[in-house]
């Protein structure tokens, strides 16, 4: 089991061998980004034959034994997120080797991508709570510099935004992070998860009320979540696929889960914290999404209300609103991200992002047409497509909760989610071709190609759903029930 | 930017080498006395820094080009993460330390303690250096890079 | 008691960052607000009448503060400055193209 490092090393390291071998054709670093994505993604899913037969899986780094030393801790739930991650990361990869084509440092763009993905990776692998806010930072300082990378005016505006904030919420977690140890003595999460089992005092309280607002704002929860809307229009668009996809979930709804499942252990008002929570964000953000002319700035709303989705479904505590919850998080991960590059493809093609200068693009692009179709009947959720099904289970979740006002606004929530992404279709899509866009081709292969492998996903999924569901959902699930005995698995075993 | 007066001048020419003496024995010593790789690479990026102060800008940026520090900033991580990986062939787990620990207080002591810090010290180093020069060199109308 | 003065400095800066105007003045208030953040991590190690946890051939047992929080702040100190880096840049290259550092004159996005 050697290979758990390779997910953090490896992207590490070709990040800063591309930094120096910058100079050198531009083919050289394509070939050796993708490469190294194509071996991450591969491994992620060999990883789950190995899961299966062995159970969780604690790696101890330097052979010091916790909870002295730093130890990565591979059980469901980070199987997931790994496997999402580094799909789409390689997708992302393989898009933006031909959409990346008119900016000059294509390589340092590939070495911060790279930094990110290892930040990422990192955060979803550790069992540590200052290996956690480290690779946080990593992941959220390259994604400060990839947001401004084309320094327009407006990206700049937007990345200044997205740092001050970002910058915020990181100095709260690390505060929160003093105060465990204060508190504790320890930094090790299963460790601090024994000693604070039952005990509940101010300090407490506190330390959990300020990772709540650090982790938040990452995630993008209504509260906390101004900086969306002006980051991720403005970043390209892989990279907006990258942040919107799989960053908002890695840095905070991930980190969410795992401190308050495992760590702290959920009560009563914490799950009515995020019912709340994550019942503002749906609506809040589906009623801001409806009058945006923006493309990418309505995409950029419906990511805050769907992270809504996921963060509801947690707060229901039963089996099936958490694997409605997660099941949400994989498909959003799968339909944002080709929503981002269908966007990506049609400001390639057409030179603007307004939706009233588009209009029937479909009949010159087909391929981003149909995809960006199927991508919007997953998330408004119809079915036969993936987003039925993890929106229906996490309404399964709540009537057996027994908060049947909350289901209802959550079936109206889907219901506006399918009125403004069918008002995005109508403008940008059907309807007559506009007068000055028939000389418009098609987006390039590579292009193409990432866009049609998760429309396939998006469509597989949503019909395959029992398998994946059995095979890689339910490990994860059952961690996040499990709940405070994870630091006896992790430290007994 | 013109260099500063003929005082200035004189005196970093003789300080310059013992101030990259410091931060080299700050960085070597790291497993003895506090320090270590960050503040002993920030002291030789500081070195240089108020070289190119002192000495203006075109007499130092024909000597200490950003590539070369770019160049010398990877490097050090690679020597990092080479480290850390041959801990997995040689005991089996990642960031192992394998080589011998000998006695304690002693500068060869602690294993791949040192070369981990001279890899992170060299990396420090040209990190800092690299976005000092970025940002002084950035004019408008100039071609630039972004600061890494 | 010491640990609530330093929430206070915590609050300095976060006053500092919603109030000015000027984009440079709101990057200080960051910086504030991390000198507060480390101040209280290396308080958390203070163990009464310490001495430096340093072994040396004369000092090998003592009532010795503890390192952990020294090591940790040494980090967060690093990636302040990379932060920091790029926020200064950011400054520097908005004032090329807006002209200003008035965060009241940069808002071309709105929404």
């Amino acid at each position: 089991m050697n290979l758990i490092p390779l997910f953090i090393a490896v992207p590490l390291g070709v990040a800063f061998i591309l930094a120096l071998l910058g100079k050198f054709k531009e083919v050289v670093s394509d070939l050796l980004a993708a490469l190294s994505t194509l071996s991450l993604a591969i491994l992620s899913f060999v990883l789950i034959g190995q899961l299966k037969t062995h159970g969780i899986f604690v790696y101890t780094v330097g052979k010091w034994t916790p909870p002295w030393g730093i130890n990565l801790v591979l059980d469901g739930l980070s199987l997931l997120m790994l496997i999402i991650i580094n799909t789409v990361a390689f997708l992302v990869i393989i898009y933006s080797v031909s959409y990346m084509k008119k900016f000059t440092a294509k390589s340092r763009y590939y070495a911060l991508f790279l930094l990110m993905l290892a930040g990422m990776n990192g955060v979803v692998l550790t069992g540590d709570f200052f290996n956690l806010f480290v690779f946080s930072e990593i992941a959220a300082i390259s994604s400060y510099a990839l947001v401004a990378f084309g320094v327009e005016a407006e990206e700049l505006e937007a990345s200044f935004k997205y740092m001050v904030m970002g910058s915020i919420a990181s100095i709260l977690i690390l505060f929160s992070v003093g105060l465990l140890y204060g508190l504790t003595g320890s930094l090790n999460m299963a460790d601090v998860g024994r000693m604070i089992q039952g005990r509940r005092n101010v300090l407490l309280s506190f330390s959990m009320t300020l990772f709540l607002a650090g982790f938040g704002l990452k995630a993008a929860v209504i509260p906390f979540h101004a900086w969306l809307p002006d980051a991720h229009p403005s970043a390209p668009a892989p990279i907006s696929a990258m942040l919107s996809g799989v960053l908002i979930k890695a840095l905070g709804v991930y980190a969410l889960m795992r401190i308050f499942f495992n760590v702290f252990g959920m009560g009563l008002q914490l799950y009515w914290t995020f019912m709340i929570l994550g019942c503002v964000s749906m609506i809040g953000g589906g009623l801001l999404a409806l009058r945006q002319e923006d493309l990418k700035r309505l995409l950029a709303y419906s990511s805050i209300s769907q992270i809504g989705y996921i963060i509801l479904g947690l707060g229901c505590g039963n089996y099936w609103g958490i694997m409605g919850a997660l099941f949400h998080l994989l498909n959003h991960a799968s339909f944002k991200s080709l929503l981002f590059l269908n966007s990506g493809a049609v400001e390639y093609s057409t030179g603007t992002r307004k939706l009233e200068k588009m209009g029937g693009l479909s009949k010159v692009m087909p391929v981003t047409g149909a995809t960006s179709t199927i991508a919007s009947l997953s998330i408004s959720g119809i079915p036969p497509f993936n987003g039925f099904w993890s929106k229906l289970f996490i309404i399964i979740g709540l009537i057996q909760a027994g908060h049947f006002v909350l289901a209802v606004i959550t079936i109206l929530a889907s219901v506006l989610t399918l009125a403004y992404y069918l008002r995005m279709q109508r403008y940008a899509f059907f309807g007559k071709l506009r007068e000055g866009l028939e000389k418009i081709k098609e987006a390039p292969l590579l292009m193409s190609f990432s866009m049609i492998v998760l429309a396939i996903i998006c469509l597989g999924v949503g019909i395959l759903f029992y398998p994946v569901m059995k095979i890689v959902l339910e490990p994860a699930v059952e961690v996040l029930q499990e709940g405070i005995r994870y630091s006896s698995l992790v430290l007994g075993g | 930017m013109k260099g500063m007066t003929i005082i200035v001048k004189t005196i970093t020419k003789f300080l310059s080498p013992l101030i990259i003496l410091f931060g080299v024995y700050i960085v070597l010593h790291g497993h003895l006395t506090p320090g270590g790789g960050f503040p002993g690479g920030v002291m030789i990026a500081s070195c240089f820094i108020l070289l190119t102060l002192a000495y203006g800008k075109e007499v130092a940026y024909k000597k200490l080009k950003r590539s070369t520090s770019s160049v010398i900033e990877s490097l050090g991580v690679l020597i990092f993460l080479i480290l850390a990986l041959l801990g997995i062939f040689m005991g089996g787990y990642f960031f192992l330390n394998f080589l011998p620990l000998g006695h304690p207080l002693k500068i060869i002591s602690a294993g791949i303690i040192p070369l981990c810090y001279i890899g992170v010290g060299l990396e420090v180093a040209g990190a800092i250096f690299a976005v000092f020069l970025a940002l002084v060199l950035f004019k408008a109308g100039e071609e630039k890079e972004k600061p890494q | 008691m010491i640990f609530f003065l330093c929430f206070v400095i915590f609050l300095i800066g976060l006053y500092c960052v919603i109030v000015k105007k000027n984009i440079l003045k709101i990057v200080i208030g960051i910086a504030i607000m991390e000198y507060a953040v480390n101040l209280f991590l290396i308080l958390l190690g203070y163990r009464w009448e310490g001495v430096p946890a340093i072994v040396t051939e004369t000092v090998t047992q003592a009532r010795f503060v503890d390192p952990l929080p020294q090591a940790l702040v040494l980090t967060a100190i690093v990636i302040s400055i990379a932060t920091l880096a790029l926020m200064v840049s950011l400054c520097i290259r908005i004032h090329q193209r807006y002209k200003t550092f008035d965060i009241t004159k940069i808002r071309r996005l709105k929404g």
